[in-house]
């Protein structure tokens, strides 16, 4: 690992300030996948900003009622707040899922959503990887690629999303508050995280230096009945090769409100907005279901090796709201 | 002057206060190990995937290796050296030996740290990815042995000695019961439902 110089910020324009002056320099919050990289020779950090001592580890009720959750609130506060357990529970649910009970002490909701890959390619530096030496080939397309992206990837790079909380959040409409030294500034997740094309290496919208103050969830009565499910190659405490959060709301038998989101299918935490478009006002039946779902799977591009992804998706997708609308019927 | 890539802490271990002067990159793990002796707490990944390095910091369970020794700050550190009240071993440490919880120990520092810190989430009513209604008016799930499994996915054992692992932190639990659990929970402003 490389040396590197280490300051405890004591206040956010603090901690702006000093990535705005040196460009070397990353923030450091849970360290749980920043230090792992930093060992690995991927990230070569010459600083270290701790954010862990700012005063970003509440979680609040916001005018509108939504809620505002501090971008350094650990995973384990997060999925245990009442709050987010009554009114967002897969969001509660997908954080539940992620990690194991130590690495989410230590995680972050803003670090949760800037973590990288886990892409074998990328966090070996033996091996070529555009995303972390930019036009140096991607090997993944032509090697091991198992669970790698059926949505939205690009020639350059095929790699995944990691997170499981990112992709309730984006079900949620969630946007992502920032400070720079400029000043502070807010994206929709929606537009957090930047299209693959020919840039795998800048993978947010964030500018340069900005530091995640919060996360911000509009108020959902939908999200009321909400789940998230996960499959994975273990019980517990593994990746997920592909996950889906849903929301339901359904009067009469139909379906007057859904939202739906994948995770481990794209570099980002992909909104299945063609999926609910074809399945609001529909009956909330498993044809309906499959209808739409198919509907969103119908842009895949699947390699060799992970085009086992399409039907599991599928499949998953179809139980998850099947489960949905029977609960909605009680 | 070269900017300093050394600092000089204080950790409190176990009670105790230490101060050194460690490089940055040291984790905690090799601080507690490689400088105070303590060598109690395993090194088995040193990539956060296996838990054999876990010890309490601010009485909240992580793993070690991941965690540099500087940013530890005033956070007290709890290891395996600490957690018997003098010869009396703590009940997770007894159910461990009680049920053969372990075969060739090399995880037991790791899982009886996390077994503690299991006991004491539980108490304080956090759900895991195994309670079916995460809800709080479903009120806090049972420890069952498939919530012990669940929450004590974070600790291998390459024995596999997991079932009895599993009926060892059942009978701690049981023991621990009618203790008041420390509160984990950091404060959060709860807002009103």
């Amino acid at each position: 690992m490389k040396e590197f110089t280490y300051e405890r910020a004591q206040d956010v324009g603090g901690a702006v300030a000093l990535l705005d002056a040196d460009p070397q320099a990353r923030y450091l919050a849970g360290g749980t996948n920043l230090v792992d990289l930093m060992k690995a020779g991927v990230e070569r950090p010459g600083q270290l900003v701790d954010v862990r001592a700012l005063p970003l580890d509440r979680i609040e009720t916001t005018d509108d009622g939504g809620l505002r959750i501090g971008a350094t609130v650990t995973n384990s506060d997060l999925a245990a707040h009442p709050h987010i357990r009554r009114h967002y529970p897969a969001l509660a649910q997908a954080v539940l899922e992620g990690a194991s009970g130590q690495l989410r002490n230590m995680a972050t909701v803003g670090g949760n959503l800037l973590q990288r890959t886990r892409c074998a390619y990328f966090t070996d530096t033996a091996f070529p990887c555009n995303k972390r030496t930019p036009g140096s080939g991607c090997p993944a397309r032509t090697g091991e690629h198992h669970n790698h992206a059926i949505l939205g990837a690009s020639e350059h790079c095929v790699a995944v999303h990691p997170s499981d909380m990112g992709v309730a959040l984006a079900a949620f409409d969630a946007a992502v508050t920032y400070e720079t030294a400029e000043g502070a500034g807010e994206l929709p997740l929606a537009d957090f995280y930047l299209p693959v094309g020919e840039t795998p290496h800048v993978e947010t919208a964030l500018p340069p230096g900005a530091l995640i103050t919060s996360v911000t969830l509009p108020p959902a009565p939908v999200a009321a009945l909400s789940r998230y499910r996960k499959v994975r190659e273990r019980a517990s405490y593994a990746f997920a090769i592909g996950s889906a959060a849903a929301a339901l709301d359904v009067s009469d038998g139909v379906v007057r409100e859904v939202r739906l989101a994948f995770g481990a299918v794209a570099s980002r935490p992909w909104r299945a907005r063609t999926a609910e478009r074809v399945l609001t006002g529909q009956p909330a039946s498993g044809d309906a279901f499959t209808e739409a779902v198919d509907a969103e799977l119908a842009a895949a591009e699947a390699l060799p090796l992970n085009a086992y992804k399409v039907p599991l998706m599928r499949n998953l997708v179809l139980a998850l709201l099947t489960e949905l609308a029977e609960e909605a019927a009680r | 002057m070269a900017p300093a890539t050394a600092s000089a802490i204080t950790l409190t271990v176990n009670g105790e206060k230490h101060t050194l002067t460690v490089d940055h990159r040291t984790t905690l793990l090799d601080a507690l190990r490689e400088r105070l002796q303590l060598t109690g707490t395993k090194k088995g990944c040193d990539q956060g995937q296996c838990g054999a390095c876990t010890v309490l910091v601010g009485g909240r369970r992580v793993v070690s290796c991941l965690q540099l020794a500087v940013a530890v700050g005033d956070e007290d550190v709890t290891t395996i050296e600490g957690v018997a009240d003098g010869e009396h071993l703590h009940p997770v440490q007894q159910a461990f030996l009680d049920l053969d919880g372990f075969q060739c120990g090399y995880c037991t520092p790791g899982q009886i740290c996390s077994a503690l810190a299991v006991l004491e989430e539980h108490a304080a009513g956090w759900p895991s990815a195994a309670t079916e209604d995460v809800r709080p008016e479903a009120g806090p799930p049972a420890l069952t042995p498939q919530e012990i499994r669940e929450r004590m996915s974070g600790n291998l054992c390459r024995c596999g000695a997991y079932v009895s692992i599993v009926q060892a932190v059942a009978q701690a639990a049981e023991q621990t019961g009618g203790r008041t659990a420390e509160e984990p929970q950091k404060e959060t402003k709860e807002p009103a439902a």
